[in-house]
């Protein structure tokens, strides 16, 4: 199979929409299958990788912190980050720096970088394909 | 005495991945557990909440896999036997989804669309969520 670069543009912010569950399902697909990523994290999305997320217990059904296992979006980012190092190819995580700088969530995974509009254009231009999930 | 209060969910599966559970079903329960006196009626896209035997496979990203998805069916369950809290289904958002009554729980109470405002006027608070 040709390798090829897809690019993405997130917007959700975590824990608000069931877009990012798509969206990890086809991350985790494409890189799985050893394709080269982009991700534009932008608006809500640049939170996705805010390391001080926590996980947390559940009283109301009764599951301690063990049991709950709640999901943070930085383990998922982090996670493929992994498998793209696993597979050999490559993902590039985005968070939009002023959305980042509004939020308050500059603290990101390691592999992850700051930047602006202008890597979404770079994105763009540089991928076999393009796919925005925006929020609704 | 808490204020009565009738919840009309209409937003569903929103996030109910990322936070194993449905948001507003979870604060009811919560709420009830701090002495509210909460009922539940299901409209729009949220009857589907009721279907029984529903579930979703959980996230796997890379290593990490989710161990906990949600099941909404049990999460209705959860609010009628273990919290008391009525769930009441709008049959007429049902039928236009192709969802027939035998799919449906039965521990929820289906009504008609049209006894919804009467339904209202019990109530001290009405949420529509």
């Amino acid at each position: 199979m040709t390798r090829k670069t897809i690019t993405f543009a997130l917007m959700d912010p975590p824990y608000e929409s069931e877009n990012l569950t798509t969206a990890f399902r086809i991350l985790d697909a494409a890189v799985r299958r050893g394709h080269d990523v982009n991700v534009f994290a932008y608006e809500g999305a640049a939170a996705l990788a805010f390391v001080r997320q926590a996980a947390h217990p559940n009283p109301v059904h009764g599951k301690d912190l063990a049991t709950e296992n709640h999901p943070t979006t930085k383990e998922q980012v982090a996670a493929l980050l992994a498998l793209a190092a696993d597979k050999g190819c490559k993902v590039d995580w985005v968070n939009c720096g002023m959305c980042v700088d509004e939020r308050g969530v500059g603290e990101s995974v390691p592999g992850t970088r700051r930047g602006s509009p202008g890597d979404f254009h770079d994105f763009c231009e540089a991928s076999d394909n393009v796919l925005v999930i925006p929020t609704r | 005495m808490a204020k009565k209060t009738l919840n009309i969910v209409e937003s569903a599966y929103r996030a109910v991945m990322e936070e194993q559970d449905d948001t507003i079903l979870w604060l009811m329960a919560a709420m009830q557990g701090a002495g509210a006196a909460h009922t539940v009626v299901l409209r729009g896209n949220a009857v589907n909440y009721a279907v029984a035997g529903q579930g979703a496979p959980g996230l796997t990203v890379g290593r990490w896999k989710q161990t906990q998805a949600p099941r909404m069916d049990r999460d209705v369950l959860d609010l009628v036997e273990k919290r008391k809290i009525p769930v009441l289904v709008i049959q007429e958002d049902l039928a236009v989804r192709g969802i027939q009554k035998s799919e449906v729980l039965a521990e929820v109470e289906l009504i008609g669309i049209e006894s919804l405002p009467a339904l209202m006027a019990e109530f001290e608070i009405v949420s529509h969520w």
